[in-house]
């Protein structure tokens, strides 16, 4: 059973306890130990890189020097909390100055970061370390006809995601291993508009109509999607788009460990099915 | 000593030092989802960026509209980094006090910077209640129903969650700011 560090991400908690939930009982059918990282901080995300690079760096090295101390790899099933820890680990590696000053930084609360971490998504070790093979062999309720649209979002491939950047196909595999159908479409690395959708909410329902409609009219019954932010926006902002662009969308968004955890045979209530806002109940009933 | 040059102020940024390369394509404006909203798109805001046309620029909506998708940084013939530009755009307009009231993203961003801070965990309830509060209190009433729906489904704590050591966070986050800008 290999060990990680875990970081769950603020959103596990809350907004995407779906995915919070869902991670445990998977993680432990497929024989992985998560270690929640001890007291860990919000990455400080996208917004605290727009506003201090410096402060940004520092709120996300403190994640990073209590992760050291484990000396295990720092796996979190947020695609933004990975691209802003990773980013941030790269940032301090080409930027002696900034590494300088956030060592000052961190060490008013005595820690120290070397810049040893290895950061990764949970999609990634689920792909790489675990293998969709594994996966696939441990699967008790194949998900036979089942029309599933992988939904990789941005972060999970850009800048620097494990993946193609413009035709991944890790999550496909993933999907496929399930016993699904995977549906080819074009909008599976398309921006969702993230968390523009709280200031700038018409833009974001606009781009959230056109990757419905897309996986709508290849024909899914449901998306799946590793990744919070778009989560949230295609499955709670869904009856907004409804309501603005006069569509009738009834499309499921899970997230792959809750899709992951019906072909393993893991009880609804432990994969928070029920925490959906589109009830994924009606397409999941043949398998549960 | 003479006035730092915007060009060179953006390339103290981590991130935007790459600025220069550009060849003014455009493959970063064709890839963008939300460009047609920016009152001057990628490229342009690069041109502008090396015209030295500072506050024109800083005070626009354009960077704002940036959801970091990093379409146009996979995509730089260039291998500039589009989006740490914009991203840099961010801190130098609010270093200046030149951020626009065209765009509400400011606004939220400071929102959720605040919210890390104080809790050491974004309280996502919290931030929204004070975004909608801060912009556009009817905004806030349109979007009930999707706030309504997230705390039905258990999505949305009443409670933040505060880590242990908040103060030791703070104390990191004081002694970067006094240590000033990121070089």
């Amino acid at each position: 059973m290999k060990k990680y560090s875990y970081y769950p991400g603020c959103s596990s908690e809350a907004t995407a306890s779906p995915l919070g939930l869902s991670v445990i009982p998977v993680a432990k059918e497929l024989g992985m130990d998560l270690v929640e990282l001890e007291d860990w901080n919000c990455c400080g995300s996208s917004p605290y890189g727009s506003v201090d690079k410096l402060q940004a760096t520092a709120i996300a090295a403190r994640n990073l020097a209590l992760a050291e101390k484990t000396g295990l790899e720092l796996v979190t099933p947020c695609s933004n909390c990975y691209v802003v820890l990773g980013g941030a680990n790269d940032n301090l590696k080409e930027h002696p100055v900034l590494k300088e000053q956030v060592g000052k930084a961190l060490a008013v609360a005595k820690l120290s970061y070397k810049g040893g971490v290895r950061v990764r998504h949970l999609a990634e070790v689920l792909y790489s370390d675990i293998t969709p093979e594994v996966i696939g062999s441990k699967v008790t309720k194949p998900l036979k006809g089942l029309k599933v649209a992988p939904y990789y979002g941005c972060q999970l491939v850009r800048p620097n995601g494990f993946d193609d950047p413009e035709s991944p196909h890790s999550l496909d595999e993933l999907v496929a291993s399930l016993g699904a159908d995977v549906v080819p479409w074009q909008m599976k690395v398309s921006c969702c508009g993230s968390s523009l959708v709280m200031p700038e909410q018409e833009v974001a329902l606009g781009l959230i109509n056109k990757i419905l409609r897309n996986a709508q009219e290849n024909g899914a019954q449901c998306l799946v999607t590793p990744c919070p932010l778009c989560q949230i926006n295609l499955d709670a902002y869904q009856s907004q788009v409804n309501s603005r662009f006069k569509t009738k969308y009834n499309l499921p968004v899970l997230f792959v460990t809750q899709l992951i955890g019906v072909a393993l045979g893991i009880k609804p209530d432990d994969l928070a099915l029920s925490r959906n806002i589109v009830s994924p109940m009606r397409v999941l009933a043949p398998y549960l | 000593m003479a006035e730092v040059s915007f060009i060179d102020e953006v390339c103290s940024v981590p991130g935007g030092e790459s600025i220069r390369s550009c060849i003014q394509c455009g493959v970063c404006t064709g890839s963008c989802p939300t460009a047609t909203k920016w009152d001057y798109p990628p490229r342009q805001a690069i041109a502008m960026v090396r015209a030295g046309l500072r506050d024109e620029l800083l005070s626009s909506n354009s960077m704002w509209f940036c959801s970091s998708c990093y379409a146009c940084t996979v995509r730089c013939p260039r291998d500039i980094k589009p989006t740490d530009i914009m991203h840099a755009l961010e801190v130098l307009a609010i270093k200046h006090g030149l951020s626009t009231k065209r765009s509400r993203t400011p606004v939220m961003y400071q929102c959720f910077v605040d919210s890390a801070k104080g809790n050491g965990r974004v309280y996502e309830l919290g931030m929204m209640i004070k975004l909608f509060l801060k912009t556009n209190p009817f905004a806030a009433l349109k979007l009930a129903p999707v706030g309504l729906g997230l705390f039905l489904h258990g999505r949305l704590p009443l409670k933040p969650s505060r880590i242990k050591g908040v103060g030791e966070l703070k104390a990191i986050l004081n002694k970067a700011k006094a240590l000033g800008g990121a070089k």
